[in-house]
C-alpha cells in the first residue's frame, strides 16, 4: 500500500513556499510567546514546580463541586482549587504552599473536609511539595533543555556541519517555544511528566531532521551541478514518506496514549502528539531552510582531501 | 544473496531465548506472602525458615511456598485470610526477633527462582504507597559539632589554667584571652585538639577564632546523611515494610519509599521526630552552674544533671544488647576517640558517682499565636537511664540496671535512636491502591491498543515486510521487559509511557529500510539487491536518528527526577533493543524468508 505516491515532487523549498512556512513559523512563536508572557501566569504549572499541596478523591458517585468548595471554604482553605479529574465522581483539589503550617496537619484537615457528609470516599493520591523542591525542579528542568540541545548542537556539528547544526537547533527552539506555547495558550497543566515530553520532542524531531540531512548529504555528492536548494527540495521530497509514516505510528500510539492512559498521563500524551506534529513540520521547513539560508552547499560537507604529495615530501 | 551466516543465525535465536527466559518471571502474577527479616538485620537461616513455615502448620495454615531472598523469608499463601492470620501469628511469636510484613510475592516456579530470575518490581505509582524525601538540616548538625569543639577546648584551657572565655557564633568558636602572652600557648592546644580547624586570629590581638574547614564540614555531612538513613532503616524495618527503600540524594537529602503503606501519619510519628542521647554526670549537690533537674522516662527518677555533656549519642559508634558475666542484663557501648578520651577523664574523676543517659526529642509542633499559626520546634528530654560508674573505661563500656526487655530497646536506640541531626519533610507523596491499580489498567491497556494499531498499519502498509516489523516489535517489548527485570529496575507510569513510545517510534528503523528498499526497487534494482542495498545504505540515518534521541534520553536520566527516571530509563532500553530488532532481527527473518533464491518481485 502506498499513501504517498512514489515520486512527489513538492517545491518545500522554493522562494515563495519558505516565505510563507517562515511567515507561518513566526507567527506561531510570536503567538507563543506573547501567550507566555502577557498570562500572569504563563504556564499552568503542576505543583511539583510551584509547591503546594495536591489531593485526588474519588467519590462513590459524581462528586458536587460546589459543596465541596463551600465545605473547604468553611473550613478556612478558601483559595483551594477543586476540579475534576477526568471522571465524573473523581476531583482533584489543589493548595498552593501554605506558610509556617505544619504540612501533615493541613493535609489531616484537607481530607476531612473533602470526605464530609459522603461515605466511602476513597482518597487516592495525596502529594505535598515544598516550595524549595518546585524551584529546584524547575531550574532543572530549564537546565536539562539548555544541556539537550547544546549536546545536539555539537552532535550535529561532528555529524554534519555547523549550518546544519544551526538549522537543527533552530527547528528545535521552534517546536520547544511552540510546544510550551500551547500548554500556555490552552491553559493545559504543565507539570513534571510534560518536561519529559518536551525533551522526548526533542528527540523525536532532531531524528526528523538528521534523517532528513543524511538524505541532503547523500544528494549532495550524487546530484552534481544541481543547486543546493534543488538537492535540498528532493531530499525532503524522497524522504516524505518515511517521516510522514514513523510520524503516524508515533501518533497512533499516543493517542491510545491520550484516550485510555488515564487523565495523569494526559498532559504528557498532548505534549507530544503537540510536540510531534510541529516537529514534522519544522523538520520539513524549519531546519533546512534555515540551513539554505545560512548558504549551505555541498563543499561544506567535502572532506578536507589530503594530498598524498605532502607526506613524501616530509623529510 | 541475502543470506545469514549460520553463526548469526543461532545468535539471534539464543538472544531471543534468552529475552523471553528473563521476561518470562513477569507472567507468572503474585500472591499474598508475608516477609520476615531478622530484627538485628542477620540473614535469616534455613533453620528459622523451617521453624517459621512449622510454627504456622501448627496453626492449621499450610503455605504455598516459602524461602529465602536477600537474607528474608518469603512465605506466600493461597488467600489474603492466611496471609492476615499467619502476619498476626509470626508478629506475635517473633515479636523483637523478627519484622514482619505483608506483601506481594511473584508466584514463580522454584526452577525459574533457582536460576535467580526475578520480575520487574512495580513502582510506587503503581502499587501504591508512600515516597518522602527529607533534607538534614546540616546547619543544626553542625552546630552541634561546634558545640562540642566549644566545650571541648573550654576543658582543656581550664585544665592548663589559662584564664580565657569562649563563645560560639553562626559556627565560630572564639576564644578570647586576657593578654596576648598565652596566644601560642593556646593555639597549640587547638592543634592538639583537632590539627584540621581553621585557626585564625581576632582583631584585638589577644583573641582565636576556630572553624570547621569544608573538608571537616563535608565529612561531618557525609556522618549525619549514614547516620540519619541507618536510623531510618531500622525505624522503617519496624514498621512492617515489605521493601522498603532509604536512599542518599544529592548532598543533604534522603528517599524513604514505602511501598503498600496507606496513611501517612504513621510514618510522621518515626519521620518527622528526631532524637539524640547525651550522657551526662548527676550533679548530687545540685549548685554546679548549668545544672538543671530533668524528669524520668516511665518508673524512672528525675535527676539533677550537670550542664557538661560526657558524650553524646553522635559520638557513639556502635551499641549491642549483651549480659554481664553475673548474667545481669546489659548494653555495651563504643565510643569515637573524641567521646571516648573525654569518658576516660570523665570516670577516672568520677569513680562512684552516677551518671544518667538522657533522651532529647525533637518535634515539629503547630501553634497558634494572635490569630497566625506557625510551626516551632519543641524540645523533649528524659533521663532513661542512670547507673553508677563502677570502673574506669574509655570508648568501650557497658550500662546495667535494666531490665532484659529495657536493655535490649535502649541497645536499638543507641544503635539507631541517636539522629545528629534533624530531618524536615520536602516532599511527600501518597498513592492509594485503588489509583495504583486503576495506573497499571490503564498503562497496559494503552500499550495493548497502540501496539495493536501500529501493527495493523505495518501489515496493511507493507505487507510481509510489515508482518516481519511486527515480529521486531513484539520481540522488542519482550526485550525492553527482560532488560527491565534483569536490571531490577522498577516499572513506572511514566515508564509504561516510554515503552508506548517505544513501540511508536521503533518501526522507524523498518520504516527507513523498506522505504529505501521501495526507491532501489523503483530505480530497477534486482530484488534481492534491493533488499541488501535497502538495509546497507539506511543504517547510517538510523544510527543517526536512534542517537540523537539516545541523547535527549541520557539528559533526562541525568537531570531528571522520579517520574522522569522511569521515563527515561525505559525511553533507553527500548531504543537500544529495537536498534537490534529491528536491524539485525528483521534482517535475520528476510534472509530466511526471501534469501539465497530467485524470488521475482519483493512484497514490500
Amino acid at each position: 500500500m502506498r499513501l504517498i505516491k512514489h515520486k512527489t515532487t513538492i517545491d518545500f523549498l522554493g522562494a515563495t513556499r519558505r516565505k510563507v512556512a517562515l511567515a507561518v513559523s513566526a507567527l506561531v512563536v510570536v503567538v507563543s510567546i506573547v501567550s507566555l508572557f502577557t498570562h500572569e501566569r504563563p504556564l499552568e504549572l503542576g505543583i511539583d514546580f510551584t509547591g503546594g499541596i495536591l489531593l485526588e478523591v474519588g467519590y462513590p458517585e459524581a462528586a458536587d463541586l460546589e459543596a465541596i468548595r463551600s465545605n473547604l471554604a468553611e473550613a478556612g482553605f478558601e483559595d483551594a482549587q477543586v476540579q475534576r479529574f477526568g471522571a465524573d465522581n473523581d476531583v482533584l483539589v489543589r493548595l498552593a504552599p501554605q506558610e509556617g503550617i505544619d504540612p501533615d496537619e493541613l493535609r489531616e484537615n484537607l481530607r476531612l473536609t473533602v470526605a464530609a457528609g459522603t461515605a466511602g470516599v476513597d482518597l487516592r493520591r495525596v502529594e505535598f511539595v515544598s516550595p524549595q523542591v518546585g524551584k529546584e525542579l524547575t531550574e532543572r528542568g530549564g537546565l536539562a533543555m539548555i544541556i539537550a540541545l547544546l549536546l545536539i548542537f555539537i552532535y550535529v556539528m561532528v555529524r554534519f556541519q555547523w549550518k546544519f547544526a544551526a538549522g537543527a537547533v533552530a527547528a528545535l527552539a521552534h517546536d520547544v517555544v511552540v510546544t510550551v506555547g500551547f500548554f500556555s495558550i490552552f491553559r493545559f497543566p504543565f507539570d513534571l511528566t510534560v518536561v519529559a515530553a518536551v525533551l522526548a520532542v526533542i528527540g523525536y524531531s532532531l531524528n526528523d531532521t538528521v534523517v532528513a540531512f543524511d538524505r541532503i548529504r547523500e544528494n549532495f555528492f550524487k546530484l552534481r551541478g544541481v543547486s543546493a536548494e534543488e538537492s535540498m527540495n528532493t531530499s525532503i521530497n524522497e524522504m516524505l514518506a518515511r517521516t510522514l509514516i514513523t510520524g503516524a505510528t508515533t501518533l497512533l500510539v499516543l493517542v491510545a496514549l491520550l484516550l485510555f492512559g488515564g487523565e495523569s498521563i494526559a498532559p504528557f500524551s498532548i505534549a507530544l502528539i503537540v510536540g510531534i506534529v510541529v516537529g514534522t513540520y519544522s523538520s520539513i521547513y524549519t531546519a533546512s531552510a534555515t540551513a539554505l539560508a545560512l548558504g549551505v552547499n555541498a563543499q561544506d560537507l567535502l572532506e578536507p582531501v589530503k594530498d598524498p604529495d605532502l607526506i613524501d615530501d616530509l623529510p | 544473496m541475502n543470506k545469514y551466516p549460520v553463526w548469526l543465525n543461532v545468535l539471534v535465536v539464543s538472544i531471543l531465548i534468552a529475552g523471553i527466559l528473563f521476561a518470562l518471571p513477569n507472567l507468572y502474577g503474585s500472591a499474598p506472602a508475608v516477609q520476615l527479616a531478622d530484627a538485628d538485620r542477620n540473614a535469616i537461616s534455613e533453620g528459622q525458615l523451617d521453624n517459621y513455615v512449622r510454627s504456622l502448620s501448627n496453626d492449621g495454615i499450610e503455605p504455598e511456598d516459602a524461602y529465602l531472598k536477600d537474607g528474608r523469608a518469603v512465605i506466600r499463601f493461597n488467600s489474603i485470610e492466611d496471609q492476615q492470620r499467619s502476619g498476626e501469628l509470626l508478629r506475635s511469636r517473633y515479636k523483637g526477633e523478627a519484622n514482619v510484613a505483608l506483601t506481594l510475592a511473584p508466584k514463580l516456579p522454584p526452577w525459574v527462582r533457582a536460576i535467580g530470575l526475578n520480575p520487574m518490581s512495580l513502582g510506587l505509582d503503581l502499587r501504591g504507597g508512600i515516597y518522602v524525601l527529607l533534607e538534614v538540616d546540616m546547619a543544626t548538625a553542625i552546630e552541634n559539632r561546634m558545640r562540642s569543639y566549644e566545650q571541648d577546648i573550654d576543658d582543656r584551657l581550664r585544665e592548663a589554667r589559662i584564664r580565657h572565655r569562649v563563645e560560639l557564633r553562626d559556627g565560630i568558636v572564639t576564644v578570647r584571652l586576657t593578654s596576648a602572652d598565652q596566644l601560642e600557648q593556646v593555639r597549640q592546644i587547638i592543634v592538639n585538639a583537632d590539627p584540621n580547624l581553621l585557626i585564625g586570629d581576632g582583631a584585638d590581638g589577644r583573641s582565636l577564632t576556630m572553624r570547621m574547614t569544608e573538608a571537616q564540614i563535608k565529612e561531618r555531612q557525609d556522618f549525619a546523611i549514614e547516620q540519619n538513613m541507618t536510623t531510618l532503616r531500622n525505624r522503617v524495618d519496624q514498621l512492617g515494610v515489605a521493601e522498603p527503600l532509604v536512599q542518599r540524594q544529592g548532598v543533604d537529602r534522603i528517599v524513604v519509599q514505602l511501598p503498600g503503606v496507606q496513611d501517612p501519619t504513621e510514618l510522621e510519628k518515626i519521620l518527622t521526630a528526631t532524637a539524640t542521647l547525651e550522657f551526662r554526670m548527676v550533679d548530687v549537690t545540685g549548685d554546679s552552674s548549668g545544672s538543671r533537674r530533668y524528669p524520668g522516662r516511665d518508673q524512672e527518677a528525675p535527676q539533677v544533671l550537670m550542664r557538661e555533656v560526657v558524650a553524646s549519642g553522635d559520638e557513639i559508634v556502635d551499641a549491642g544488647f549483651t549480659f554481664t558475666p553475673e548474667g545481669q542484663p546489659a548494653v555495651s557501648i563504643t565510643l569515637n576517640s573524641a567521646g571516648g578520651d573525654r569518658m576516660l577523664a570523665n570516670t577516672q574523676q568520677n569513680l562512684g558517682k552516677l551518671m544518667s543517659t538522657l533522651f532529647i526529642e525533637w518535634r515539629e509542633e503547630t501553634v497558634q499565636r494572635g490569630g497566625v499559626t506557625e510551626t516551632r520546634k519543641v524540645k523533649t528530654e528524659e533521663i532513661i537511664n542512670s547507673a553508677t560508674i563502677r570502673g574506669v573505661f574509655k570508648n568501650k563500656f557497658q550500662i546495667t540496671g535494666m531490665t532484659q526487655l529495657e536493655a535490649r530497646d535502649l541497645a536499638v536506640l543507641l544503635r539507631a535512636g541517636a539522629l545528629a541531626a534533624p530531618v524536615y519533610k520536602v516532599d511527600e507523596r501518597t498513592i492509594g491502591p485503588s489509583l495504583g491499580q486503576d495506573n497499571i489498567d490503564r498503562g497496559f491497556r494503552a500499550i495493548q491498543i497502540g501496539f495493536i494499531a501500529v501493527i495493523f498499519f505495518m501489515a496493511l502498509y507493507y505487507r510481509w515486510f510489515g508482518m516481519i516489523a511486527n515480529v521486531a516489535l513484539l520481540s522488542n517489548l519482550v526485550f525492553i521487559v527482560a532488560v527491565l527485570s534483569l536490571l531490577g529496575a522498577s516499572l513506572t507510569l511514566p515508564g509504561i509511557a516510554g515503552i508506548v513510545l517505544t513501540v511508536g517510534m521503533a518501526v522507524d528503523a523498518n520504516v527507513l529500510i523498506f522505504e529505501r528498499i521501495r526507491e532501489e526497487i523503483a530505480a530497477g534494482t534486482s530484488p534481492q539487491a534491493a533488499i541488501n542495498s535497502g538495509y546497507e545504505k539506511a543504517l547510517s540515518s538510523i544510527a543517526d536518528a536512534n542517537i540523537t534521541t539516545l541523547i535527549a534520553a541520557i539528559v533526562l536520566l541525568a537531570f531528571g527526577t522520579g517520574p522522569i527516571k522511569g521515563f527515561a530509563i525505559t525511553l533507553m532500553i527500548g531504543i537500544l533493543t529495537s536498534m537490534f530488532t529491528a536491524i539485525v532481527g528483521t534482517r535475520a527473518i528476510v534472509n530466511f524468508a526471501f534469501g539465497g533464491r530467485k524470488i521475482a518481485s519483493v512484497p514490500v
